[in-house]
């Protein structure tokens, strides 16, 4: 259960501008979805929630600023699965997802038996205690984002930031990992921020979504609010269709 | 436990083997003697206890030191730089060890303490040439430009070191046994001179081992888990350096072992260094102790150089290692 809240987030490369002064609050058990086309800062920003990269403005989870934090409280209260992650062929499963207990132990700490359980709990929420003793390398591509997210959740934060989790999947694995998160949210009030590029997914499962343009907030609001056709069409440069789902949800289907 | 198992026999073979035969009964109760509390006669001469406590046990301990430093080194500079080709030499060591060691060799001899004190200096100041200058062109975040400006460094230094040499064609018999390595001088002076560097060195980065695999899955993901990579990869590289130097300093350049046994290792338990680590220090042991049995074993009482030793067993025993854990299918 966290709420977290940013508050004039400003990342510059340089003299480029990624991200201008974003703010916004995600409230516990609230699902935000980042959209926008490639290059419109959604990595930069979760990056600069995350602390990985240098950033302007503030993050503050349940009220605490995280510049004050050490860097492993950081770790306790945001979990974040990034996009291109190296994932050693060789390193088994289990002592991988055990990476997401190192908030939770001293700098020379190693862990120990309630760790090794936390790591096993979170593999079997995620149906991958079969897969504890097998190399990394040896993974599908659903097996892998599922121990990813094992791993994320074994750092028990009331954050989750996800980059493109459904990338490089198939729709039913996409669909899946998408459930295996939601189920996630509702159960532990975690507050998710997701960068999303599929629309369709993003309307289905995020309670709001964030348009992003050039690092720039251009709409904000309910998923059939932000995604409209002339919107999409402006700053995704897409031709499309929106349709809509029995709920009203926009689907939005591409056309030649 | 099997681990164990392999050194001891290892050293107890290194004990047992050489010109002189020792009966392996008679040693294993001067060994007991020593202990407290137990007195036991061998029946060993006295030239053969001699043979034993000052030559032989020296020796097999060097060489359990010096290989378990140069495999911890080597898996913790693999892990740091998350390169498989990363030895203990890698930011320059050897180049300055040889500089200095050559300097020395060619001002006061190769018989000289200078020299192992000289290419101590040069090896720790070649690395930390290295890394200022890496960290100067913005290395520090990433790892790759400090191989690069150790790359820079030890190209320098070699040519410093091929200079010097070729101006005193002397000495360069003395210069090349020196880089080939050699355990033959072992006494306890080089134990203890060496003890000191290995403690601390393989314990520091024993204690980063689980660091080390969160450092494995990459710099942005191991900041999302709470590691600062540029604190870690900054200590672990000075501690695998400092016992490096040390072991350089008493037995020269002895290559292969490095690289070797973590790799073995790391084929036969998996990619965690949370294993490779400790495993590599009692391999390399227990590797090195082998190597210099064969190397003053096969040419009796000449000896050849462990360098050539390790370079020539290592191989064809890695290839070995490989060949069956590739072919055991899902690993």
């Amino acid at each position: 259960m966290s709420e977290l809240v940013l508050s004039g987030l400003g990342v510059s490369f340089g003299d480029r501008m990624a991200v201008a002064g974003v703010d916004v609050t995600v409230a516990a058990g609230e699902w935000l979805a980042l959209v926008g086309p490639n290059g419109s800062g959604k990595t930069s920003l979760l990056r600069a929630v995350a602390g990985t990269i240098p950033h302007r403005g503030s993050v503050l989870v349940d009220g605490v600023a995280v510049a004050t934090m050490s860097r492993r409280r950081v770790a306790a209260a945001i979990a974040m699965v990034p996009q291109h992650r190296v994932l050693p062929d060789d390193m088994s499963v289990l002592d991988y997802t055990l990476l997401g207990r190192i908030p939770y132990s001293g700098y020379f700490g190693i862990e120990g038996p309630a760790d090794v359980m936390a790591a096993r709990r979170a593999l079997a929420r995620l149906d991958a205690a079969d897969l504890e003793r097998r190399p990394l390398g040896t993974l599908s591509g659903g097996e892998r984002q599922r121990v990813v997210l094992a791993r994320a959740l074994t750092q028990e934060a009331g954050v989750l930031l996800l980059d493109e989790p459904t990338t490089s999947l198939d729709i039913g694995h996409a669909q899946q990992v998408l459930d295996l998160v939601d189920e996630l949210r509702v159960e532990r009030g975690m507050a998710v921020v997701a960068a999303i590029h599929d629309l369709t997914f993003a309307a289905q499962y995020a309670g709001r979504l964030l348009l992003l343009d050039a690092g720039t907030v251009v709409a904000q609001g309910l998923p059939a609010a932000v995604l409209t056709e002339s919107a999409i069409a402006r700053f995704s440069g897409a031709r499309v269709h929106l349709m809509h789902g029995p709920e009203g949800e926009p689907v939005v289907v591409p056309r030649r | 436990m099997i681990a164990i198992a392999v050194v001891m026999a290892a050293a107890l073979a290194g004990i047992l083997v050489g010109p002189a035969a020792l009966a392996p009964g008679r040693v294993m109760a001067a060994l007991a003697d020593r202990l407290p509390l137990i007195s036991v006669d061998s029946g060993l001469s006295d030239r053969e206890v001699a043979i034993l406590f000052e030559l032989r046990l020296p020796r097999v301990v060097l060489a359990l030191l010096v290989g378990a430093v140069l495999s911890v080194s080597g898996g913790a500079y693999q892990g740091v730089f998350r390169n498989p080709l990363a030895d203990p030499y890698l930011l320059g060591v050897a180049a300055g060890a040889g500089l200095g060691a050559t300097l020395a060799i060619v001002t006061a001899g190769s018989g000289s303490l200078l020299v192992g004190v000289a290419a101590f200096v040069g090896a720790v100041a070649a690395v930390v040439a290295a890394y200022g200058l890496g960290a100067a062109a913005g290395g520090r975040r990433t790892g790759s430009t400090l191989i690069l400006a150790g790359v820079a460094v030890a190209a320098f230094l070699t040519a410093a070191q091929t200079f010097v040499q070729q101006r005193n064609t002397d000495v360069i018999r003395e210069v090349y046994s020196w880089i080939l390595g050699r355990l033959g001088t072992a006494g306890w002076q080089e134990v203890l001179l060496l003890l000191p560097y290995a403690g601390v060195g393989i314990t520091v980065v024993l204690l980063h081992r689980r660091l080390l695999d969160a450092l494995a899955v990459g710099e942005e993901e191991a900041r999302t888990l709470g590691v600062r990579p540029e604190r870690v990869r900054i200590i672990v590289v000075l501690a695998a350096t400092l016992a490096t130097a040390g072991a350089v300093a008493v037995s020269g350049l002895i290559g292969f072992v490095g690289i070797i046994v973590p790799h073995a290792v790391r084929l036969l338990v998996g990619g965690s260094y949370r294993v490779i680590l400790p495993l590599s220090v009692l391999g390399g042991g227990a590797f090195m102790v082998v190597a210099d049995l064969v190397a003053r074993s096969v040419l009796s009482p000449a000896e050849v150089p462990i360098g050539a030793v390790t370079a020539f067993i290592g191989g064809p025993f890695f290839l070995l290692v490989l060949r069956t854990s590739t072919r055991g299918g899902e690993r």
